[in-house]
């Protein structure tokens, strides 16, 4: 980045901190338009919904530590499958991106604030009802959603719970919040960007976000359809995905994954900025290829669209259509790898030093490689109708998301939490959040590769001996996992209350507009634009 | 086993075992038993080893520039930042590789698809949660469940060698000969997996798809369902059994003998009354095996998605409609039609045990013949 403030403003911030006028309590959160406030809102959101789903993930691993029925049995596993995925999806990996949105993109493009702050109030409150009806469906008789995430027809429609209603309100609630949310991000990064902010200009975590939010504004209503395409199908007479009455059930699968398929980029594309702004730091040399960096971004959105039946090899597509989509999955590697060289090439010959943020970044590259490799391994047809609905899947998704999406979302939260909170957290802890988060997350997900080979289909709440001492081993780490997260919220805890005070650019190596402000970053900031040149 | 208990109670020696046994368990995709599942694997590896050198390169950069370029090393920043030449590059490279791979997958993948010219065709249909195999061309056809027994799920008595990959009746094919499957469901979809032949195909509901294999060894292979299908989707396992044409031969005559003698007896099992207490034993036994994965052995039900046997209006004030609804199944709902599923004896039993168990005490002796004739469109 070449930003430079001619103009900076420190002097009248001071003058306006005096007129705040934020109500004190609960009223400030909850009447709040401030995106600051918003944005944390959605953090801590997505870290609460993060230890629901995680809990969730511990029912799964407890009762898969051993071949058998011990715990839960298959329907409420059933349930624990589906809900973990929802919520982990749409209330902690979405949110959190939100999230980070709302509290840096005003200050790193030079806005007082996102372009509809009550809108902005709005897509966030809407979103902790629609988990409270989720959440609270699994009280029902007969139990919560258990069709898996993906709520595959005829299993969600004709076969499920009553409790399907309820799960279609939730997720139409869902994509609400994200649709307002998407809408917001677009208006203000087009139309509030400080004199000088030239498209070319905007750091990367901008760019990736405003492709994410077209993204966004493109699927969430396909989403929206075919979840109510599902209602219908269920209380209304309709046969979508009904044979009998001249419908499909691939159909729904279709609609799905046109939908799934670019959401998975919606989850990773602003990792990758997240990434392309922390390693650049670290190194303390530029973001090599800023450009092609952008270009991959929009590559990626695009061909995003051309894949989704990469899913669905099994069903019995025409061959040509089955080698068109294992064709363009296989393009797909190719701006991603571009993605991965740059920040290579960006840490080649810099001077770089390995605090907290630098390692996760640095995790994240290798991680969520081996997650892009395995999802080249699927791409080959027919070595995915070996791979298709095993934990081999199961090892790769969770490598781009948890690794990759959950692992850029910490790094994040350590690289800003200086400038959110005016202290530093404590590197010490952080190291050890670290080293136990990498290490654990390797011992649950790296064994599922093998036992997805050896031939275990996934959700399944119990399994042949063979598999016995594999699952034995990642429940293991699954628990060491979720402990070393504990490690995290003690870490934010004691950076909220205290530490030691940050400086203004927080990090030797950090450029951009948020780190002209002071740390912590005033209740307002540029409230006169700064002149980029 | 004794490995699963140790597992249970020592952590240290779990992770001993982990290791000790890691052979039991390949630790990579089966090369499996026919032409195709040996190219399948070899477009795995062939991936696998482009990724593994992809990979040792990047990070191999990555971690050389890890330990030199590191502020702590007293070194200065580098000014460069961009390189046309080297993007083009790093974009061209990979193309080529893809590519490289795309030739023999596409190969592999069109002869997976050919299905013509089979030498047996089986229609597979799956349903919640069991398999039906119908030799067309034959009257040959029957369900396979799972084998498991209950208490070993419960773990009330020690698994068996292969706990949950065991049927009681698996699919026969011959050896060499080009054997074609088509794939339907009755309700959810399924997926039939046979990692050895490297066959996995979605049984969708109302529509039929197909897949092919030439198993050239005799044995028994096994798998499972591979796509969610409710509830008791870890219980249905897939098992073939390939046998030489000749064995294969004697065996399907067998088994079409065996039909037909079964159909013959059936007729004679009309006339004939079973008393109370051998259609409770009967009728149980049929229960457990049938109707408490959805039910419940206690006839409780699941509120809300399965509904409760015991007390239940439909079976204490309708008995036609119960014949009716086990024989029919109920359309919209998981219940299936078991009427093509289970013998005249068994349903006898089966309607008679639930009739009178939990407390249903209707007394109710139903014999094979009222089934019949509910069977027929005689109901009282």
């Amino acid at each position: 980045m070449t930003v430079v403030i001619t103009e900076p403003n420190d002097h009248e911030h001071h003058e306006h901190e005096h007129h705040d006028h934020k109500p004190g309590g609960i009223k400030r959160w909850l009447y709040t338009t401030n995106h600051k406030d918003i944005g944390t809102m959605y953090l801590v959101f997505a870290l609460i919904m993060f230890f629901i789903g995680g809990a969730m993930a511990m029912v799964i691993r407890l009762e898969l530590f051993q071949p058998g029925m011990q715990f839960v049995d298959p329907h409420f596993f059933n349930q624990m499958t589906t809900v973990h995925g929802l919520i982990m999806v749409f209330g902690a990996v979405m949110p959190a991106f939100t999230g980070l949105a709302n509290w840096m993109i005003p200050m790193m493009i030079g806005a007082p604030d996102m372009a509809l702050p009550r809108m902005n109030n709005w897509s966030f409150w809407i979103l902790p009802f629609a988990f409270l009806i989720l959440l609270l469906s699994l009280f029902m008789p007969g139990g919560g959603p258990s069709f898996g995430w993906t709520f595959y027809a005829p299993l969600s429609t004709t076969y499920s719970g009553d409790s399907t209603a309820l799960f279609v309100f939730s997720v139409h609630i869902m994509g609400i919040s994200s649709i307002m949310g998407a809408i917001n991000v677009i208006v203000t990064i087009w139309n509030m960007r400080a004199p000088g902010m030239t498209w070319m200009k905007m750091p990367l975590f901008v760019w990736t976000w405003f492709i994410t939010a077209f993204l966004l504004i493109m699927v969430m209503p396909v989403l929206a359809g075919v979840v109510t395409m599902v209602l219908t199908d269920k209380y209304f007479g309709t046969s979508f995905f009904d044979a009998a009455g001249g419908g499909d059930p691939v159909l729904f699968q279709h609609i799905f994954w046109f939908f799934g398929h670019p959401e998975v980029y919606i989850m990773i594309l602003p990792a990758f900025g997240i990434v392309s702004a922390i390693i650049p730091t670290f190194a303390r040399k530029r973001l090599f290829g800023y450009a092609s960096m952008v270009y991959a971004t929009a590559s990626i959105a695009i061909l995003s669209f051309l894949v989704w039946a990469h899913h669905m090899f099994t069903t019995g597509m025409p061959v040509f259509a089955t080698l068109f989509f294992m064709y363009a999955t296989m393009l797909i590697a190719v701006p991603t790898g571009v993605k991965v060289f740059n920040w290579v090439a960006t840490m080649w010959r810099g001077a770089m030093t390995f605090e907290v943020p630098m390692m996760f970044a640095l995790a994240f590259i290798v991680l969520f490689t081996i997650g892009g490799f395995s999802g080249l391994m699927l791409a080959i047809t027919p070595a995915d109708f070996q791979y298709h609905d095993t934990y081999f899947v199961v090892a790769h998704f969770h490598y781009v998301l948890v690794t990759g999406a959950v692992f850029s979302i910490v790094a994040a939260v350590y690289y800003w939490l200086p400038k959110w909170t005016g202290n530093m957290y404590d590197e010490t802890l952080g190291q050890w959040h670290f080293w136990c988060s990498l290490i654990s997350v390797n011992l649950l997900f790296f064994p599922m590769h093998f036992v997805g080979l050896a031939g275990m289909p996934r959700r399944i709440p119990d399994y042949a001996l063979q598999f016995a001492d594999f699952n034995a081993f990642i429940s293991i780490g699954g628990f060491l996992f979720g402990l070393s997260q504990l490690i995290f919220v003690w870490v934010l805890i004691k950076c909220a209350r205290g530490g030691v005070k940050a400086t203004d650019q927080v990090w030797e190596g950090a450029e951009g507009l948020e780190w002209e402000v002071p740390s912590p970053a005033p209740y307002h900031t540029f409230e006169t634009p700064p002149v980029i040149k | 086993m004794a490995k699963t208990r140790s597992i249970r109670w020592s952590l240290p020696t779990l992770l001993l075992a982990a290791s000790a046994n890691a052979a039991a368990m390949p630790l990579n995709m089966t090369k499996g038993v026919t032409e195709i599942s040996q190219e399948v694997y070899n477009l795995h590896m062939t991936i696998f080893w482009i990724c593994c050198v992809i990979g040792a390169v990047v990070f191999g950069i990555m971690f050389i520039s890890i330990l030199l370029h590191r502020k702590a090393r007293g070194v200065q920043p580098a000014q460069f930042h961009e390189s046309t030449k080297i993007e083009i590059l790093w974009t061209a490279i990979p193309v080529v590789i893809l590519i490289g791979m795309a030739i023999p997958a596409t190969k592999t993948l069109i002869a997976m698809e050919d299905s013509s010219a089979a030498d047996v065709t089986v229609q597979i249909t799956g349903s919640q949660w069991k398999w039906h195999y119908k030799y067309l061309g034959s009257d040959l056809e029957y369900f396979s469940v799972l084998a498991t027994p209950r208490e070993q799920i419960t773990n009330r008595f020690e698994k068996g060698e292969n706990y949950l990959l065991e049927v009681d009746r698996p699919l026969v094919i011959p050896t060499g000969q080009k054997v074609r499957f088509l794939m339907t469901s009755d309700d959810v979809i399924h997926s039939w997996w046979v990692p050895a032949f490297a066959v996995k195909k979605d049984a969708n509901p109302g529509f039929i798809n197909e897949a092919w294999t030439r198993v050239d060894e005799p044995g028994i292979y096994r798998g499972q369902c591979a796509e969610l299908c409710g509830k008791d989707h870890a219980y249905m396992p897939v098992v073939v059994v390939a046998k030489s044409p000749e064995d294969y031969a004697a065996w399907k005559l067998a088994e079409e003998t065996r039909i037909a003698d079964a159909k013959a007896a059936e007729q004679e099992l009309l006339a004939m009354n079973m008393d109370m207490s051998e259609l409770m034993a009967n009728g149980e036994r049929t229960y457990i095996a049938y109707c408490a994965a959805c039910h419940q052995p206690n006839g409780g039900g699941l509120p809300g998605i399965f509904p409760a046997l015991a007390g239940s209006n439909l079976i204490l004030n309708d008995k036609t409609a119960h014949i009716d609804i086990i024989l029919n199944g109920k359309a919209g709902t998981s219940m299936q039609a078991f009427g093509r599923q289970l013998s005249l004896k068994e349903l006898a039993s089966v309607v008679t045990y639930t009739r009178n168990a939990w407390g249903n005490d209707t007394g109710d002796a139903v014999q094979a013949a009222d089934v019949y004739k509910v069977q027929q469109g005689e109901g009282e």
